[in-house]
């Protein structure tokens, strides 16, 4: 036992000592001061493709960094000419449109652009075979040729007004992936594309590295390579953030706040076009009286939503075209704060008279319906909440439930559900399926089945008619009919934020749809991005 | 206790018959995996998400259904359950394990690229917890009572209360955020250009050392209470009598004793230890399989399951057998030939 002792002592010190030296060891900087990494940008996001191929969804409003489509967007969101010498052009029955392709241009595999890799493009998303759900968005293109090596034509089944739009797809090389299963080939990992940088490496759920194309058609890139690092926990990114790994990374606005006071950082709120509201299906009973609707459209505090719940990182909504679009109706903008005494006034007009426990009734019928929201979407829930709150002061109970999309889709006729859309493209994109007729209970398009003559016949003059006068005429038409119908109540616009270090210079923020990762993000310029 | 004679005999008869231990498990096996397969089809069929707008994400609500319904014939997805089984099975036979639908890229690729991964962490970090939990556990014995003992047991008790996740971030924000000494995450740096080993290793150490210290705690105390135990056993009061070294007393005696329950409890905590490693993987953004593992379970991806939930289903039996031989090689009373 004595004797032990010192053995044991001995043995602690060893251990520890061995310990100790281990973690000095490691602490030593293994990475060398590299003069290349000046050149080098590093962002970092949580949303990481499935593939890197456009046919598959990758990039399909441009700015894929990889791929360039017909036409491109500037930073105004209007359209350039991309791989089109200039803008395509229409024909006078809106139904044939032609593309003529820039000279010279590369794939990153030194092969030549032609018109036939756009028509194969174009013609792979529309193959059944082929997985895409883009092909949802092309129904109205009938045939893709390529009557010479410099020349696409678009054949459309009807005039379709902002085909333009849809011509940001990016384009692959048809004799790299002609003849194989577009599902599963080797390009959806290792893609070849013409856009300003290719792809060194991919390792899913680790990083993207992309070098620059020195043979860029717009013009070699500003920096030698682009790190896109994907962490799917917030929190996570945030601290490495905090840790210098990152130039630009996107985050909640809570945390991205966090960075604000720090002189090294900045923080961009982007405005986005992606909104949430509540769909208010007409199959409901007490949902169905107009008054109802109109009055919670009233009852509603939005400025409290967007400070309270947003941390003042969004903007009121009161209808589906983004206050950032040219189409966007003004008159149709209300109050941000609630207006109770209106709403009351409205109800009591309509004979919802308040009952003894608060809740309004109409002919023994109480102001009484169940709001859905997806549980896992803690935005959602918080916004269902305060829609449920605001209610209340009207005497109109809510009852608020989180279910999973699977338990809410059957119940879409006749529950209310928190929902979001939105784009900042073009208004025919999103709400003409979303509030025409035609697609009344047909799944997530038009699920509470609003029907408005008014409305189609908008959305359609919309669609069809190239005048662009005309059509913000539609819109605006669209945008007071739906102000009046109130078939969603349109809470907020989120805004999507990122952490910059100050020293990045050449960023310039534009107007974002919902889908952000490596695509059509703060950085979709990051070609031109410099360190100061 | 017996004192054992002949210890030349002892070395070679002690794992006489493995190899027949071996085939009968292989033989048992084989029921395993498949009922477990077959278990995992029909949970999966039970899931009422729908893998093609699980595959559109935020693009299913623009989706038009007919679209949807073509995503869904190309994969087959809704064919009878008994058929998609049938056909997976005939296509494992021929060594082809499907196509992942919520990653894009056949299984095999994924299980490459990523289980590696999981396993050096789950590897390294069950060989540093057994090698300090037996050491430290047998030390805190040793001296009962004493302040190393109670500080032991205190932090024991105090991690083993800690979530891996709040571990992982506070380890983060001391580790690599405040002292620098670590990297905060990823396998390599993220400008690094290719992978080097101790560009990784460097990266490892916080994981591992966050995975290690939330699982040590309970086989740290149990390590503590055997050898404990142990200490007043008959042949450990005789060794001691006999004058032996405190070492050898501890070491060779009290903690061999302890040793075997604990070698059956390592092969049934394994699960545990994966668990973790997802969390693990989940803070320091590493690509193994646990991020994988939940998309496939939310995105309804039968081949992908499947194989994960074969390939861990194979690694648990196989831990269990080791187990066993080990258990066989460290006490002299189990016969394998048996």
């Amino acid at each position: 036992m004595i004797r032990s002792r010192p053995t044991l002592r001995r043995l602690v010190v060893t251990t520890t000592a061995t310990g100790l030296l281990a973690l000095a060891g490691c602490s030593a900087p293994t990475v060398p001061e590299e003069p290349a990494g000046r050149r080098t940008f590093v962002v970092a996001t949580a949303g990481e493709s499935d593939t890197l191929n456009p046919v598959l969804n990758y990039g399909v409003d441009g700015a894929s960094l990889i791929f360039d489509g017909l036409v491109a967007r500037d930073a105004g969101n209007r359209l350039v000419p991309g791989l089109a010498a200039e803008l395509p052009t229409v024909s006078a029955d809106g139904r044939t449109v032609t593309a003529t392709l820039r000279d010279g241009v590369l794939f990153h595999d030194g092969g030549a652009l032609t018109a036939t890799d756009v028509a194969f493009t174009y013609q792979a998303v529309l193959d059944p075979k082929v997985d895409s759900t883009l092909r949802s968005d092309l129904d109205m293109v009938e045939s893709v040729t390529a009557p010479d090596p410099a020349t696409v034509v678009f054949r459309l089944r009807y005039p379709y007004a902002p085909f333009l739009q849809r011509l940001t797809l990016g384009v692959v090389p048809a004799k790299l992936l002609d003849g194989q299963d577009i599902n599963k080939a080797e390009f959806n990992r290792k893609p070849i594309g013409t856009g300003p940088y290719r792809v060194e490496s991919w390792t899913p759920g680790d990083r993207l590295v992309l070098t620059a194309n020195e043979r860029y058609f717009g013009g070699r890139p500003a920096n030698d390579r682009v790190v896109v690092a994907f962490v799917e926990d917030d929190n996570v990114r945030a601290q490495r953030m905090r840790a210098g790994e990152f130039d630009a990374a996107e985050l909640p606005p809570k945390l991205a706040t966090g960075f604000a006071p720090d002189d090294t950082y900045r923080v961009e709120q982007v405005a986005t076009a992606d909104y949430r509201g509540v769909m208010l299906p007409m199959g409901n009973p007490v949902l169905a009286d107009v008054a109802i609707r109109r009055a919670l459209n009233l009852a509603v505090d939005r400025a409290a939503m967007v400070a309270g719940i947003l941390g003042g990182t969004g903007d009121p909504a009161f209808g589906p075209v983004p206050p950032t679009s040219e189409f966007a109706e003004p008159s149709i903008v209300g109050k941000p704060t609630a207006d109770v005494t209106a709403a009351a006034a409205l109800l009591d007009a309509a004979g919802w008279t308040p009952g003894p426990d608060g809740v309004r009734a109409k002919n023994g019928r109480p102001a009484r319906f169940t709001l859905m929201y997806p549980a896992s979407d803690t935005l959602r829930k918080d916004l269902a909440l305060a829609v449920t709150a605001d209610a209340k002061k009207v005497g109109i109970e809510v009852k608020p439930e989180g279910l999973t999309w699977d338990a809410i889709d059957p119940r879409m006729k006749s529950d209310a559900l928190l929902m979001g859309y939105g784009t900042p493209y073009d208004p025919d994109f999103v709400s003409y399926k979303l509030f025409h007729s035609r697609f009344a209970g047909q799944g997530y398009f038009n699920p509470g089945s609003y029907r408005s003559q008014v409305v189609d016949q908008a959305l359609q003059a919309g669609r069809d008619q190239a005048d662009p006068a005309r059509r913000k005429a539609a819109y605006a038409t669209f945008q007071k009919q739906l102000a009046a119908d109130v078939p969603w109540l349109f809470l907020t616009y989120l805004r999507h934020s990122y952490v910059l270090k100050s020293s990045v210079q050449g960023v310039s923020p534009r107007v974002e749809a919902h889908e952000h990762g490596v695509a059509n993000s703060l950085w979709w310029n990051i070609d031109t991005w410099t360190r100061s | 206790m017996t004192t054992r004679t002949a210890p030349a005999r002892r070395r070679t008869g002690r794992l006489a018959g493995a190899a027949a231990v071996v085939r009968r498990r292989l033989l048992v096996a084989v029921p395993v995996l498949v009922a477990t397969s077959v278990g995992m089809f029909a949970l999966g069929a039970a899931s009422p998400v729908d893998p093609a707008k699980q595959y559109a994400g935020a693009a299913a609500f623009t989706t038009s259904e007919e679209n949807l319904a073509q995503i869904r014939a190309n994969w087959g997805v809704d064919d009878p359950l008994p058929v998609q089984y049938l056909r997976w099975v005939g296509n494992l036979l021929r060594g082809d394990l499907g196509w992942s639908t919520s990653r894009h890229e056949p299984v095999t690729s994924v299980l490459a690229a990523r289980a590696g991964w999981t396993l050096l962490l789950i590897g390294v970090t069950l060989a540093v917890v057994l090698l300090a939990s037996l050491l430290l556990g047998a030390l805190a014995a040793y001296r009962r009572g004493g302040l190393f003992d109670r500080a032991l047991r205190a932090a024991a008790y105090a991690v083993e209360s800690m979530p891996v996740f709040w571990i992982g971030l506070a380890a983060i924000a001391v580790f690599a955020l405040a002292l620098g000494w670590f990297p905060a995450g990823g396998l390599t740096d993220v400008t690094a250009t290719g992978t080097s080993w101790p560009d990784v290793a460097h990266h490892l150490i916080l994981p591992v050392a966050v995975l290690a210290v939330s699982q040590a705690p309970w086989f740290l105390l149990f390590v503590r209470d055997a050898v404990a135990e142990s200490l007043r056993d008959d042949h450990v009061l005789a060794a001691r009598a006999r004058g032996l070294p405190g070492r050898t007393v501890l070491f060779g005696h009290a903690l061999r004793t302890a040793l075997l329950p604990f070698l059956t409890l390592v092969g049934t905590h394994l699960p545990e230890l994966v668990g973790g490693a997802v969390l693990v993987e989940t803070v320091f953004s590493l690509p193994g399989l646990g991020a994988v593992t939940v998309e496939a379970a939310l995105g309804s991806d039968f081949p992908l399951l499947a194989a994960i939930t074969l390939v861990t289903t194979a690694v648990v039996l196989a831990a269990n057998l080791a187990a066993d031989l080990a258990y066989a090689a460290a006490d002299p009373r189990v016969r394998l030939d048996g």
